[in-house]
């Protein structure tokens, strides 16, 4: 290992471990899973987006032949009203039990009101149909800012700000104000020679995952749960679970289903817990799977936002101070990412003073859930737009600009402590000097540039390396495999074991058959899951070396491991016939049993990530229409393990970012009540809407990783947003504030030039 | 001495906007029973899971056991979550 080796498994494109069964339809997703005398579960969902419950009848559901169990608020657990912390994860459970299904009030159009489990999909629509729900429809408010003013509709009447000193004194939608910053503003501001001050709005966006949610759930007679789901964790399925419907995690074993998207939205659950209820009253297993309009009306988006942006420069460029202030969409209760979204928003630039202050504001929505970099790609699209701006006016090149004021090893970032070793300056070099970035546009066409930064976590992670007595090793991990985590751990597992990577088998555990692993989220697992698996091969390894020691008579410190073999550690340890991993396990039985590498770890010292990316599009003058020509994305990914899945995993960040920037857009009717929710209303990016991604990895490696590794997943799709919005404005002389940029903004900016 | 900064919500809530210290200490769960004697109830939220830490520029969250050196550098802030 190190961070500066020459690999042979490390950073090389292996053969992906599930790609047969992928290709080949045997992989199971979470509709796959059927057990006999199975039930479908189905839910009932609110048709307003605010509304008092009145009266819930379900008498005629009930006695309707099929039906088997029918569930409403009142059947599940009140929990107290206090966030906690699980692994990565926050959570109030009294609120995300009222998501799972409402009891005094509805919050947004598709909150959970009842749910029935029957024999058959039919049946259970037919119960659906007969549960009487009498409503009093209340105000609703759906926009940030309107949410903020004084007489809007109240959606918690006990809601005081958090955050602000002295605490208000009457109720709002403002759940909490945070804030970031250092220096002397207004000296800041006082040194510039140029001030943009700028006001954006974005919209939601769905993570769009292809797989809509969905479990089968069995309630045995003695209470014992299993689970078989999609998510982006396992171990968090089976917490938020047991504290829901308050019974015991030992009680609960969840079976990971191969997962078709996540990006966050899978960091929440919608129907496990409500299977659970239905199964349990039933006494057979229940199956629910979400409809497409379901997932639209009902799943988190990330947040729709206002944000306002104040930048000061001297006329040679240098920054000298940053503001702004954000407000986020919470949904329908507090919990938007508007603090990550403060953090960031200034972290790729070296700025003596600043300040950023955001509001977390409740409205008719769905609770807003994680979205790649969650907060991120908002707050750097209004500052980014800012930075483009600004280079304008100074007559600089905008990666230039972006190079004299760049965040290196040694800055404070904004929210606080000292970068260490970062890529960003080699990020924007390698951007400048990327053949895209010189060549010739033509008319009707724009360039945009961005740049754009993320934390990245660590977390609890628990791995084990058994050795078979043939010689071959399985890798058992414990996050779902959303990036290409099997490939990966295969080949940090093969590096350290010396062995060939297709003698390396990994394995996705259930939560009964591996210890705790926070989930598959905030670019955590190549490096904290990865960790794990270099530390559990090398304490396989350290066995090994342990009992070669004892054959040959000498100690363990005298024995090396290299290229698969233990050997003796130099002249002094003795003149001995190396023995390889093969050799050692086939004699496992005579010298102690099998070899296990175990590794129990909370894993730190994630390091950030920068890139940044260049766009071409063109517009079309008379339909407003954006096509994008060109993108290039160059990231600091620390050490590609798997260069094709890190390649993926930033094409697949520009394309959702893409689809941010020009198409997606929740659209509520006069009634708070989602019009656009299917795939053909609610435009995600296709093949055919963008070019090929071309991708420029960059490695700047963490030392706190046994290989390097810096996450890589959140990072992509944060530069997009601002790099398209810098290139449509850099095509049609306007700059675009409000994203998306459809083609009737597009073309009403061409017409009034603002 | 390590260099201790609080957020500006911390140094609202329990410290009268003080929110850089220097501090005697030798790791995280040192520096939280230290600073809960000088201004209680603030451990409270720094381990509740809410807080991260950055230790001369590193980023930790729950690690009570890491290493705090004499000259350090010690930032919290929100913990962050990612998605």
């Amino acid at each position: 290992m190190g961070v500066d080796g020459n690999y042979k498994w490390v950073g090389k494109r292996t053969v992906r471990p599930d790609g047969t069964d992928k290709v080949t339809g045997r992989a199971l997703f979470s509709a796959d899973s059927s057990m006999p005398g199975m039930l479908i579960g189905k839910i009932l969902r609110s048709p307003h987006a605010h509304a008092k419950i009145k009266s819930i009848d379900t008498s005629k559901a009930e006695k309707l032949a099929g039906v088997k169990s029918v569930v409403i608020g009142k059947d599940f657990p009140n929990l107290p009203n206090k966030t906690i912390s699980i692994g990565i994860l926050a959570a109030n459970f009294s609120e995300m039990s009222d998501k799972l299904m409402a009891r005094k009030k509805v919050l947004y159009d598709g909150h959970p009101v009842a749910a029935v489990a029957a024999t058959t999909s039919a049946i259970a629509d037919k119960a659906l149909s007969l549960i009487k729900v009498e409503y009093q429809v209340l105000p609703h408010v759906i926009d940030v800012d309107e949410a903020m003013k004084p007489k809007a509709p109240l959606l918690h009447k006990k809601m005081i700000t958090v955050g602000v000193d002295p605490a208000p004194t009457k109720a709002s939608n403002v759940a909490s104000r945070c804030e970031f910053g250092f220096g002397d503003l207004e000296a800041g501001f006082a040194a510039a020679d140029v001030i943009i001050e700028r006001t954006f709005k974005t919209k939601p966006a769905h993570q769009g995952y292809l797989e809509p949610h969905g479990a089968v759930v069995s309630v045995a007679e003695d209470g014992q749960v299993t689970i078989w789901c999609s998510s982006q964790g396992q171990f968090m399925v089976r917490s938020y679970c047991a504290r829901l419907m308050q019974i015991d995690e030992a009680q609960i074993r969840v079976i990971p289903a191969e997962i078709g998207g996540g990006f966050g939205g899978k960091t929440v659950i919608y129907l496990e817990p409500v299977a659970m209820a239905l199964s349990g009253r039933a006494g057979k297993p229940v199956k629910m799977t979400m409809t497409r309009e379901e997932v639209m009306r009902a799943t988190g988006p990330t947040s729709g936002t206002s944000i306002d942006v104040k930048l000061g420069a001297t006329k040679d460029g240098k920054l000298t101070a940053g503001e702004a202030e954000l407000r986020y969409q919470a949904g329908c209760y507090p919990g938007s990412p508007v603090g990550p979204g403060a953090m960031t928003a200034f972290a790729p630039y070296n700025l003596e003073n600043v300040k950023t202050v955001g509001f977390d504001v409740v409205v008719n929505r769905p609770q807003a859930a994680a979205y790649r970099a969650p907060g991120a790609p908002m707050s750097e699209f209004a500052v980014e737009s800012v930075i483009d701006e600004m280079a304008q006016k100074l007559g600089m090149d905008p990666i230039a600009l972006r190079e004299l004021n760049a965040a290196k090893e040694g800055t404070t970032a904004p929210y606080g402590p000292k970068f260490g070793p970062i890529g960003n300056e080699q990020c924007l070099e390698a951007a400048k000097n990327h053949p895209h970035y010189s060549a010739p546009l033509g008319p009707n066409q724009g360039r945009g540039v961005a740049s754009g930064f993320w934390f990245n976590v660590g977390g609890e992670s628990v791995a084990s390396v058994n050795i078979n007595t043939d010689g071959t090793a399985v890798v058992l991990s414990g996050n779902p495999d959303i990036g290409g985590s099997r490939a990966s751990m295969a080949a940090m597992a093969a590096e350290v074991l010396g062995i060939d990577y297709d003698k390396v088998r990994p394995i996705v555990a259930d939560t009964s058959s591996i210890g705790y692993n926070d989930l598959t989220g905030g670019s955590r697992t190549t490096f904290a899951s990865g960790m794990a698996v270099c530390n559990a091969a090398t304490d396989a390894v350290d066995q090994m070396r342990t009992r070669a020691a004892k054959v040959w008579d000498i100690s363990p410190d005298a024995v090396e491991w290299s290229e698969g073999h233990a050997r003796p550690a130099g002249p002094n340890a003795g003149d001995f016939e190396p023995m390889s991993l093969a050799d050692i396990a086939r004699t496992s039985a005579k010298m102690g049993g099998p070899i296990t590498g175990r590794a129990a770890i909370n894993a730190q010292g994630a390091a950030p990530g920068f890139g940044t990316h260049i766009v071409d599009v063109e517009v079309d003058p008379e339909t407003g229409h954006v096509t994008v020509l060109r993108y290039t994305a160059v990231q600091d990914v620390g050490r590609a393990i798997h260069p094709s899945y890190v390649e993926g995993q930033i094409q697949g960040g520009v394309a959702q970012g893409v689809g941010w920037a020009l198409n997606e857009e929740y659209v509520y009717g006069d009634d708070g009540c989602l019009q656009n929710t299917g795939f053909l209303d609610y435009r995600m990016p296709v093949a055919s809407d963008l070019p090929m991604i071309d991708t420029v990895i960059i490695e700047v490696p963490n030392e706190a990783h046994p290989f390097g590794v810096r996450g890589v997943g959140e990072v992509p799709i944060i530069p997009p947003l601002g790099a398209v919005a810098n290139a449509v404005s850099n095509a049609i002389g306007v700059r675009m504030t409000d994203l998306p940029l459809s083609p009737p903004k597009i073309l009403a900016a061409i017409k009034n030039g603002s | 001495m390590a260099q201790i900064v609080l957020t500006n919500d911390l140094g609202r809530q329990f410290t009268g906007g003080e929110t850089t210290l220097d501090m005697d200490v030798t790791d995280v769960r040192d520096l939280i029973r230290k600073l809960d004697q000088k201004f209680p109830g603030i451990a409270e939220v720094l381990q509740d899971g809410s807080m991260a830490v950055a230790i001369d520029g590193n980023l930790h969250q729950d690690a009570w056991l890491e290493d705090i050196g004499p000259t350090s550098e010690v930032y919290f802030l929100p913990a962050i979550r990612g998605g």
